[in-house]
């Protein structure tokens, strides 16, 4: 092909374009609200992030560029943030995966319950989600004196002789918030694996009973699985999303600053930095680094999950 | 060849059938526990509260607790409870309207136009699922305060126009449930676009719009607002009930009527919009 004839197609190429954009005129202006609102809440403010994240920023006086220097800050010399992205990772690697996988088998044995019961059992399962503010009740059943009630029944049954201080322990404080991040796990993935398992047809599970599928296991590995592949995905978004923003729950359970930085998470760290030191500069650093973690972490989900049924 | 059987499925035995239901009952209680024991302890007296060894039952319910909240909300400070409860409900509902409204709209042509930038702009919003509020904390308060929002509902009431979780979940809930001939019908016989979705899409998409209202009325209603708003008479009523309950060991009854206060509306409503929600969430798979 010649240049002549390249810059042609390309011409004609850019008139469609325009053409197309053109024509579709009533749909951009459908858009147009989303859009706006989402490009000034959702997409400028990340980029104003990674600006910010290379400059030392206090509010009061404007941006001065910086390079590297937050980032070097950040994982050369800041002790609570080593502490707070073991935690993270530890919240990640523990409630995440099995977070995940609960929401997936709850939802999967709650399907083969009666109808009337179903309905139910997911009340119960996703109630924690819903209710808000309800994990302060953990607060009151970990408190430190001897009328928390962990501490109380296990006096009662003689285990212990005197209160243990759950929530301000550094030895006892991720252990709790682990059970408690993971109590409120079944979130909105929960109600995606439910409702895909509604629309699995009847007949490919029949058609694997005449093929000789034997029990339960095999039947959820090659039908079951492959069907749900895309509800799969969806779940593992928001696993990834609600674990790696931790901070509520650490927050109002082990107090912030937590005892010895115990149980500070990435989220708490940037809380602490964007809301009570003003370093926006630092603060923007660990949103970057966060951010970017959950990015790759969806990716590499996303590999691994294209391997099911196989 | 054994029969099928309606109602037992061939193959599953009987005892992983028990295995499966004492898995969930033990699974269910644990999930329930904090639950019952805030309800609980809303309805419990002052002697029951602070019995030891602690009981998990209330013996002798009463009110109290809520009479207490109610008094404690109306003469401490200069904001009454109707104010803040006000507030929460305002901010809900407009924030609930005009994001089932805007984002629908956007939705209805994601799913059923092709247009140069489309595909890109949906990528985005998925990839928006993951950001958290805290994340986007410290620029939206600069581009807030460029807006001259801060300490204004705009603050939360507009950005909740756009979470991404609701364009998500509508977009794909309409290209699975509405059939294309429907729209080219409609265009034929000389509906315009406007016609077209609030006649005719918005109708078949009840269920979305159902799950989109509970989702968004879990985020508006639980905001504690605190990032963005200063003044206390535009508080809202979980910011309001948090002050409350941090008034320490005297405050256990009362803390623990504000928390099931609170978290009556959100479980209420997804009660009674559970089946849609199943329905739009059958949809909500993120195809490669």
């Amino acid at each position: 092909m010649s240049y002549a004839n390249w810059k042609a197609a390309k011409k004609r190429q850019r008139h469609f374009l325009l053409k197309d954009i053109k024509q579709s005129k009533t749909c951009y202006g459908f858009l147009a609200p989303y859009a706006i609102i989402f490009f000034t809440f959702y997409v400028i403010p990340v980029i104003v992030s990674i600006y910010l994240s290379f400059t030392y920023y206090n509010v009061l006086q404007p941006p001065k560029f910086h390079g590297l220097t937050n980032y070097i800050n950040l994982i050369l010399a800041d002790d609570v943030f080593l502490t707070a992205i073991k935690n993270t990772f530890l919240i990640a690697a523990i409630t995440g995966p099995i977070g995940y996988i609960m929401a997936f088998l709850f939802a999967w044995l709650i399907h083969e319950l009666p109808r009337g019961i179903r309905a139910f059992a997911v009340l119960v399962f996703y109630a924690p989600t819903i209710s808000g503010q309800v994990y302060v009740m953990w607060a009151l059943i970990f408190s430190g004196d001897s009328l928390g009630y962990a501490n109380a029944w296990l006096t009662e049954l003689g285990l212990i002789d005197t209160p243990i201080l759950w929530l301000t322990n550094p030895e006892y404080m991720m252990g709790i918030v682990l059970l408690v991040t993971l109590w409120m796990s079944l979130g909105t993935g929960f109600l995606s694996f439910v409702a895909g398992l509604n629309t699995i047809p009847t007949d490919q599970y029949e058609a694997g009973y005449v093929d000789g599928i034997k029990n339960r296991w095999q039947e959820l590995w090659y039908i079951t699985l492959p069907n749900m592949k895309s509800m799969l995905m969806f779940g593992a978004v928001m696993a990834i999303t609600q674990t790696f923003n931790t901070a509520d729950v650490t927050m109002s359970l082990c107090g912030f600053p937590s005892t010895d930085y115990a149980a500070r998470t990435v989220v708490t760290h940037l809380i602490d930095y964007g809301s009570y030191r003003f370093e926006m500069g630092y603060a923007s650093a660990i949103a970057t680094v966060l951010f970017l973690t959950m990015f790759l972490c969806n990716k590499f989900i996303q590999k691994a999950l294209s391997r099911i049924g196989t | 060849m054994k029969k099928i059987k309606a109602g037992r499925q061939p193959n599953r035995s009987v005892g992983g059938d028990i295995g499966v239901g004492i898995f969930l009952v033990l699974f269910g209680c644990f999930f329930a526990f904090p639950l019952v024991f805030a309800i609980n302890n809303a309805f419990k007296p002052l002697n029951e509260l602070f019995v030891f060894p602690p009981h998990l039952f209330v013996k002798n319910p009463t009110i109290a607790n809520f009479n207490d909240l109610f008094l404690l909300m109306n003469k401490s400070g200069v904001v009454t409870f109707t104010r803040y409860s006000f507030n929460s409900l305002f901010i809900t509902f407009v924030g609930t309207v005009g994001h089932i409204f805007i984002a629908s709209m956007a939705a209805y042509v994601l799913s059923k136009y092709k247009f140069p930038g489309g595909r890109a702009f949906f990528t985005m919003v998925t990839v928006a699922l993951m950001f958290s509020g805290y994340v986007l904390a410290i620029p939206n308060y600069l581009i807030m305060a460029k807006l001259h929002w801060v300490d204004t509902y705009l603050a939360i009431i507009v950005p909740a126009f756009a979470m991404p979780m609701g364009l998500f979940l509508m977009k794909q809930f309409m290209e699975s449930s509405i059939p294309d001939v429907l729209i080219e019908a409609a265009k034929i016989d000389g509906a315009k676009e406007g016609t077209i979705f609030f006649r005719i899409v918005m109708p078949l998409v009840k269920p979305a719009t159902l799950t989109l209202m509970i989702f968004s009325i879990q985020n508006l209603w639980n905001n504690v607002a605190t990032t963005y708003i200063y003044s206390e008479e535009k508080k809202t009523l979980p910011f309001a009930l948090k002050t409350l309950a941090a008034g320490g060991v005297a405050r256990t009854g009362v803390s623990a009527a504000a928390t099931v206060f609170i978290m009556i509306v959100p479980l209420v409503s997804f009660l009674l919009a559970q089946s849609n929600i199943v329905e739009t969430m059958a949809s909500s798979g993120i195809k490669e």
